[in-house]
């Protein structure tokens, strides 16, 4: 193995660290700055509308995992009653099948991803923690109408300059 | 006086600290050279074939995600094909090109990680390989934009792909387009030409082309070897043959050629984005099928060229919602077998620089 | 006439160096010094530790440490900390006292070589009138402790690397010691701060190929990249400090980064001119050229990838050895034969000397074997 190109090739590399020294970098200081998520981002929890639901079960039959469990009981109007639900979003893969095969657009995804816990039981989603409510986003993954309503995503292409 | 020497046995243990996975070599040592090694793998097994047997075709979308993981859209795409062949059921025009640029934009991602681990393992202490994660990530904002996650998409479906792209999607790739040549260009800048680089990997890990014609190599393995074979040329799957762009050959078959030919292969991809994003049609993004295919009974084998070589899919049915069947022809475990012939002679420190530059992933491996 | 007598004045030994009016004898000098030498040690090693890691992310593209006070500027003083707090493992069947003397003998010597230094005009310890021997000496006995640390591990992994730890230096101390000849013979003087007194431009213009040999082989010594086999990631062993842990391992550490300085040291004395330079204090151009070179060495240990063990010995005795005798060679034809053409148009000479023996070497010499036959 020759000693080829005399040097000359560590020297055009180095030249290449050297013009990186004077770049901006990259680096986010989490957790002081984050950057927003894509608009369709799917988040560690799902978000249950309980007006639109009416317990068909869709989402349980539709998941990969078998990590959604519902149980219905028959009401007096010929529909169901929810009665449990239970989401294990230690068990859930968040591939978003349940949520794109609802046909009632009654189950939505998250949008924070932040949701780490001490203890595996809290993992696990009753009835009561899968509502919606003002403080919970959902996501729009899957919802056309929630994700014309987020902000736009944040992109490292915005930040690191183009070269020509 | 003469000192006798004997050969011992190193383990080169399961716990890598380059980024290839779970992977153990037991290796025979004189001295500092390599007489024997064994591979022993299976540290990631998940049975990813038995499970698939009791999941409908929809829900094993998911689970080839986790395959390859470096590579997910690749995965969804191969087995996506398979199941169409088996069903009949044929994906819209711009269901097909919305999957041409995810498959060409995972290629250009998956091959910066396997360069950027091989150029590790020579000793380049981290610089290539965090240049180039920093365009990769750039590409996995692009992947969350459209899917919402970043490394296991889970983005295409049986009769096409599961969403639109949203407005901002086009103009952000075009910006990427035009940025990722100069990129590319400077990372041979840093690293082509250095002679250190050149001794590591020139001339080192040779395989002929007979010899990876034999152990059924494919990808830039058999193409770094001289013989002229990429499934997008000879067999072309989806849409391909309407795209014009070049095969890159090596000819030692070598380290070195199989580095040139994934940064060569990274250009060409750009090169058919470009073609892509110009002719995309507009229409529907995916056919009527329901979420519960029952394809008739019947075999069938969808292959791709994936960035690690060929994947395919070989699937069963037997007329329900659940395959009978479901193997994957994982490139990654058969490029492994040449390991033993690449390294037997060489010395310790070129058994993880041929390693690298082979370019594996253990959740294909092991499944 | 004995040097361990206290009232003596040893100007009569070393005449014309130390200060006449210092109160208080040799003793005293001795003693300030020592302090200055440790105090400067260990707060440049510090600042080494940040400036690299800093240095090492702005190189690719990221930032370093800064979340430990402010820039990150006491990111060493928590390693250190974390470091002190963590049990210390002695290998049940391997070598005790070895085992504990390893990180002194290896550290001793890198804290050893600060003695000859002149830091100002005359501001040096002792100014030896066979300094550079003396340093090149001295730093020859940390590899010692080297190999004590690797055999007193009971592993054979740590001999293994310990002992091409061993051959590493060995090999390039040749080099070394004959790339400074060069500088020796253009002073006439191994005392170092006549080479620095000597200099009215700074060698490295005229021994340009002497500095590039010095700067490789230093970079050898010290286990640098490209020549970093030792501390490699991707290698199986992780060296002769495998079995170290707690103070013990921060002393290895603390060894890497005195040896480095004492390099940079070593060369902005004899190449760039110590601490001569217009305008500013005199320690505060030390100071910026020490920083200087350990920039550029960070800067080769961010880009280059690393040897493998037999082309570093094949770099060490087919390509620097012979470089530096033909440079040692031509040094003493110009200083013998041609006085007059020194110092302006010997540069250029020297230059053109130099690019040509590397572009023949990089033509005809050979790094390293390929595949062995098995």
């Amino acid at each position: 193995m020759k000693f080829e190109r005399y040097g000359a090739g560590i020297a055009r590399g180095m030249v290449v660290t050297l013009k990186h020294l004077f770049r901006r970098p990259v680096t986010t200081q989490y957790p002081e700055e984050r950057l927003t998520v894509s608009r369709r981002i799917r988040g560690n929890e799902l978000i249950w509308d309980r007006e639109r639901c009416t317990g068909c079960a869709t989402c349980a039959k539709s998941c990969p995992q078998g990590a959604i469990r519902i149980v219905t009981s028959p009401g007096e109007e010929n529909d169901y009653i929810v009665e449990e639900f239970r989401v294990d979003s230690g068990y859930c893969i968040f591939c978003g099948l349940c949520v794109e095969s609802c046909p009632y657009e009654a189950l939505f995804m998250g949008y924070i991803y932040e949701r780490a816990r001490y203890r595996r039981r809290e993992l696990v989603l009753s009835k009561e923690e899968l509502l919606t409510s003002e403080k919970k986003q959902p996501s729009g993954y899957a919802r056309p109408k929630v994700e014309a309503a987020l902000p736009p995503q944040t992109l490292l292409l915005d930040r690191d300059g183009v070269k020509e | 006086m003469v000192i006798k020497t004997e050969p011992f046995v190193v383990n080169i243990g399961p716990a890598h600290p380059s980024t290839h996975g779970v992977f153990r070599m037991r290796a025979t040592l004189d001295g500092e050279v390599i007489l024997d090694i064994e591979p022993v793998f299976g540290y990631l097994h998940r049975g990813i074939e038995k499970l698939a047997e009791e999941r409908t075709y929809t829900q094993i979308i998911p689970l080839t995600d986790r395959l390859d993981y470096l590579a997910s859209m690749s995965n969804n795409l191969a087995y996506v094909l398979a199941v169409e062949k088996l069903a009949g059921i044929a994906a819209p025009e711009r269901a097909e090109y919305l999957r041409v640029i995810m498959a060409e934009l995972q290629r250009i991602a998956s091959h910066l990680i396997g360069v950027g681990a091989f150029l590790n393992d020579c000793g380049a202490f981290m610089t290539p390989i965090l240049y180039m994660i920093r365009e990769r990530e750039k590409i996995l904002d692009l992947f969350e934009m459209v899917s919402g996650q970043r490394l296991t998409y889970n983005y295409m479906r049986i009769g096409g792909v599961s969403h639109d792209i949203p407005e901002e999607f086009l103009p952000a790739l075009d910006k990427f387009i035009k940025g990722m040549p100069g990129f590319i260009d400077e990372y041979d800048q840093l690293l082509q030409e250095n002679e250190i680089l050149l001794a590591r990997s020139k001339g080192v890990g040779i395989l002929s082309g007979e010899q990876a014609i034999n152990i059924s190599a494919s990808g830039p393995v058999l193409r770094a070897s001289g013989i002229k074979w990429d499934i997008r040329k000879v067999d072309p799957y989806s849409i391909y043959d309407r795209f014009e762009f070049e095969m890159p050959t090596g000819s030692a078959g070598d380290c070195y050629d199989r580095y040139r030919v994934r940064v060569e292969e990274m250009r060409q991809s750009v090169r058919i984005l470009k073609q892509a994003v110009e002719k995309l049609p507009p229409g529907e993004v995916r056919s009527e099928v329901s979420h519960l295919v029952r394809p008739p009974a019947g075999e069938a084998y969808g292959h791709i060229e994936s960035p690690r070589g060929e994947l395919g899919f070989y699937l069963v049915s037997d007329n329900s919602i659940a395959p009978y069947r479901f193997h994957v022809r994982a490139p990654s475990l058969l490029n492994l077998t040449a390991l033993r012939e690449m390294v037997v002679g060489w010395k310790v420190a070129d058994v993880l620089a041929i390693f690298g530059s082979i370019d594996i992933c253990m959740g294909e491996v092991d499944r | 006439m004995s040097l361990f007598d206290p009232g003596l004045n040893p100007s009569a030994y070393y005449p014309g160096t130390l200060p006449p009016e210092w109160p208080g004898g040799y003793w005293i000098h001795w003693g300030v010094f020592v302090v200055i030498i440790l105090a400067f040690v260990l707060l440049m090693a510090m600042g080494f530790i940040w400036l690299e890691r800093r240095e090492v992310g702005r190189f690719q593209a990221r930032l370093g440490p800064n979340r430990v006070g402010p820039f990150g500027v006491l990111q060493p003083v928590a390693d250190a900390i974390k470091v002190l707090t963590k049990e210390d493992i002695i290998p049940a069947k391997g070598d005790k006292l070895v085992y504990w003397l390893a990180p002194v003998v290896a550290f001793v010597p890198a804290l050893m070589v600060f003695a000859v230094v002149p830091f100002q005009d005359g501001a040096l310890l002792a100014d030896l009138n066979i300094g550079i021997l003396y340093v090149v000496a001295i730093s020859s006995v940390s590899v010692v402790g080297v190999f004590m640390a690797g055999w007193s591990s009971n592993n054979k992994y740590s001999l293994l690397g310990a002992m091409r730890a061993v051959s590493q230096v060995v090999s390039y101390e040749i080099p070394l010691g004959l790339s400074i000849l060069g500088v020796v013979v253009l002073t006439g003087s191994l005392s170092l701060n006549s080479i620095v007194e000597a200099q009215h431009i700074p060698f490295i213009l005229l021994q340009p190929l002497g500095f590039l040999i010095y700067l490789a082989a230093a970079a050898a010594e010290i286990n640098r990249t490209p020549f970093d086999l030792l501390e490699a990631d991707s290698e199986i062993v992780a060296g002769f400090h495998t079995e170290y842990s707690g103070m013990k391992f921060a002393l290895f550490y603390l060894v890497e980064y005195c040896e480095v300085l004492a390099v940079s040291v070593i060369v902005t004395t004899l190449f760039l001119a110590g601490w001569k330079g217009p305008l500013l204090p005199p320690l505060l151009w030390f100071l910026i050229k020490v920083f200087g070179v350990f920039a550029v060495i960070v800067w080769v240990r961010a880009t280059v990838p690393r040897l493998r063990v037999d082309q570093v010995m094949a770099f060490a005795w087919k390509c620097l050895l012979p470089l530096a005798l033909i440079n040692l060679l031509i040094t003493g034809i110009q200083v013998l034969v041609w006085p007059e053409i020194l110092p302006w148009a010997a540069v250029f000479l020297n230059l053109a000397i130099m690019v040509v023996l590397i572009l023949l070497w990089s033509k005809f010499f050979k790094l390293g074997g390929g595949r062995v036959e098995v």
